[in-house]
């Protein structure tokens, strides 16, 4: 099964909601200690190693188109 | 300190007479009498093959060394004839413990079922399992085992190779058909061929002390992240015969490697372990880790082995193991090649076998060296993460790595025909035979290895018995499960393990890998895979 990029969330706010207050009231350092866990969760949760290789690809996609607007902007 | 546990004298030999102009010609020459090049030797002259091999130091290497030998290891000595004294005389073990701090996350079985002649694994100093391998060198002729003959030079030639070779009466030279370079990760034989020896360097050091104490602990394989006692870094233990322990403890990159190698600097680190300090010391090394392996394992008529092709960090017993399976591999085809029964092509299958083989331990100890020592802030907050999830969860459990110990590699290879039948269990072809209990038409007890070694090491159809004959292609041997003459299979492990009905039948290698297998054997199917497996497709 490919990696989905369509909307699975009934209430997509939620979802975000649900991330960020997580994060509420952490320090950068803890932050990273907690976005670490939960990728390792979520990644075993998703259980196929070619649908994690195919969502760290669009992760870093989104990473290098970053970098290149910011040259282009620069 | 250790000593060395057997001293040899080096003895002139009728080679060093000869002119330099018409040299002694030899089919093969092993360079290297460690494990692997010892090993090599007796599996070449059980197979009727004159072995010279040479080494040039006169003793056996101190230092414990490799301690833990496979289960595999163990039977490819079994053929060697030195099975028995190895695993009498060694720590059998199988389970191992992993703690993060005070507390255990969780332990493993290597071997949880029954119904296998050897363990999975045995501790052993490394020198005692080179005593053994020479004191079976003495009953075989074939070898000719020179101490103190180093080789300097080497020339490849039209259909030779020439060695000269330093000896403490001067030198000598030469000729052999095939020179075998089981000289060590600093091989010599290397330098000589050009070949590069590229790979990771890991910064990290790790101090290996081995300690002699009587102690408690169990037989079981104990390692730690941040233990209380060796904040931050991790720590092994081993038990090894003699009571004698081995314990790692991982230094920061920046340690001094001649400060930290004082006995009075490993003294209150290993008795902060223990709790105590009534221990000795029989070995103290420091090391730092490099995987990387030669690019190509054969160059023209030299052919590496063991650490002078593929080095590995020892976190997963890779090393030494790697090592003997590069021998059983070799010595099968070398000979064929030796007799004109194969071409010398099939020498290629042992360079893509067993690079794929090295690439595959490459992978899994440089894993465990990163999960030890991370590279980065993120990584070290990943595996921190890691830890913390082991705590509660599986998942988290068996991403923990502490090392992942050596089990046999399965081979893509050319040598192996795939399979045409729908297969449910059992090793595929390219995969290493598994053992089961079985019974001989006499009635005695051993196990579905001996009655390979037994048979001959050689190719080997392994056939489960309907009744009908399977005629088995000149030259095979045969091993039949059930029937009137075969094997029994009284716990019915054979046929499960092997996923095999009535019928069904499986075309062993001479190194006990699968060639091939039929639910429905044809002869010429059989024969098929047999020419395909002798490298003569």
């Amino acid at each position: 099964m490919p990696l989905s990029t369509s909307s699975n969330f009934a209430r997509p706010d939620d979802a975000f909601r649900a991330i960020v207050e997580a994060h509420r009231g952490l320090t950068e350092e803890q932050s990273a200690d907690f976005d670490s866990a939960l990728v390792l969760i979520l990644a075993n949760h998703i259980g196929d190693i070619d649908v994690l290789r195919e969502a760290i690809g669009l992760a870093k996609r989104r990473m290098i188109d970053g970098q290149q607007q910011q040259q282009q902007q620069q | 300190m250790a000593q060395a546990k057997s001293q040899f004298g080096y003895r002139r030999h009728p080679d060093q007479d000869r002119s330099g102009q018409s040299p002694a010609e030899h089919a093969v020459v092993v360079v290297g009498a460690g494990p692997v090049g010892l090993s090599l030797a007796i599996d070449l002259a059980q197979r009727g093959q004159r072995v010279v091999l040479l080494d040039d130091a006169d003793r056996i290497g101190e230092g414990s060394r490799a301690i833990c030998f496979s289960k595999r290891s163990l039977e490819y000595w079994d053929r060697l004839g030195v099975g028995d004294r190895m695993v009498d005389k060694g720590v059998v073990w199988s389970v191992g413990r992993i703690f993060h701090g005070e507390s255990q996350l969780y332990q493993f079985n290597l071997l949880p079922e029954n119904g296998h002649k050897r363990p999975a694994f045995i501790n052993l100093q490394q020198y005692y399992a080179e005593a053994y391998l020479v004191d079976r060198i003495d009953d075989l002729p074939e070898i000719d085992l020179r101490w103190r003959n180093k080789v300097t030079a080497l020339e490849q030639r039209n259909g030779s190779v020439a060695l000269t070779i330093e000896t403490p009466e001067g030198a000598y030279r030469v000729l052999a058909q095939y020179v075998v370079a089981c000289d060590g990760a600093r091989s010599s034989l290397r330098q000589m061929v050009g070949a590069e020896f590229a790979g990771q360097v890991f910064e990290d050091q790790f101090l290996i002390a081995d300690v002699k104490m009587t102690a408690e602990f169990p037989t079981e394989r104990w390692f730690w992240f941040d233990p209380p006692f060796h904040a931050g870094r991790s720590a092994l233990l081993h038990r090894q015969p003699d009571d004698v322990w081995r314990i790692d403890l991982q230094l920061n990159r920046y340690a001094d490697p001649v400060v930290e190698k004082k006995p009075e600097n490993v003294r209150p680190r290993i008795a902060r372990m223990l709790g105590h300090d009534k221990f000795a010391f029989e070995w103290i090394s420091l090391y730092k880790f490099q995987c990387r392996r030669m690019d190509r394992f054969i160059h023209g008529r030299v052919v590496f082995a063991g650490d002078s092709a593929h080095q590995v960090s020892p976190f997963g017993a890779r090393g030494a193991n790697s090592g003997l399976e590069d021998a059983e591999n070799l010595s099968w085809k070398l000979d064929r090649v030796l007799r004109g029964r194969s071409p010398a092509s099939l020498l290629e299958s042992y360079h893509l076998e067993r690079s794929m083989a090295a690439d595959e331990n490459i992978r899994e100890s440089t894993r465990s060296t990163d999960f030890m020592a991370p590279n980065s802030h993120q990584e070290a907050r990943l595996r921190k993460a890691v830890l913390s999830l082991a705590k509660e969860t599986e998942f988290g459990k068996r991403m923990v790595n502490g090392g992942r110990l050596s089990v046999p590699c399965s081979y893509d290879s050319p040598l192996s025909s795939l399979d045409a039948d729908t297969w449910h269990g059992g090793p595929s072809p390219g995969c290493s035979m598994l053992d089961a209990p079985v019974t001989t038409p006499a009635g005695e007890q051993i196990y579905l290895t001996d009655a390979f070694r037994k048979g001959g090491t050689d190719f080997t159809l392994l056939s489960f018995s309907n009744g009908a004959a399977i005629d088995a292609p000149d030259g095979v041997k045969g091993i039949r499960i059930g029937g009137k003459g075969g094997f029994a299979d009284p716990s019915g492990l054979v046929a499960k393990r092997y996923g095999a009905e009535p019928g069904a039948a499986y075309l062993l290698r001479p190194d006990g890998y699968v060639a091939a297998r039929f639910r429905h054997p044809a002869r010429a199917a059989i024969a098929a895979a047999l020419v395909r497996a002798e490298g003569l497709y």
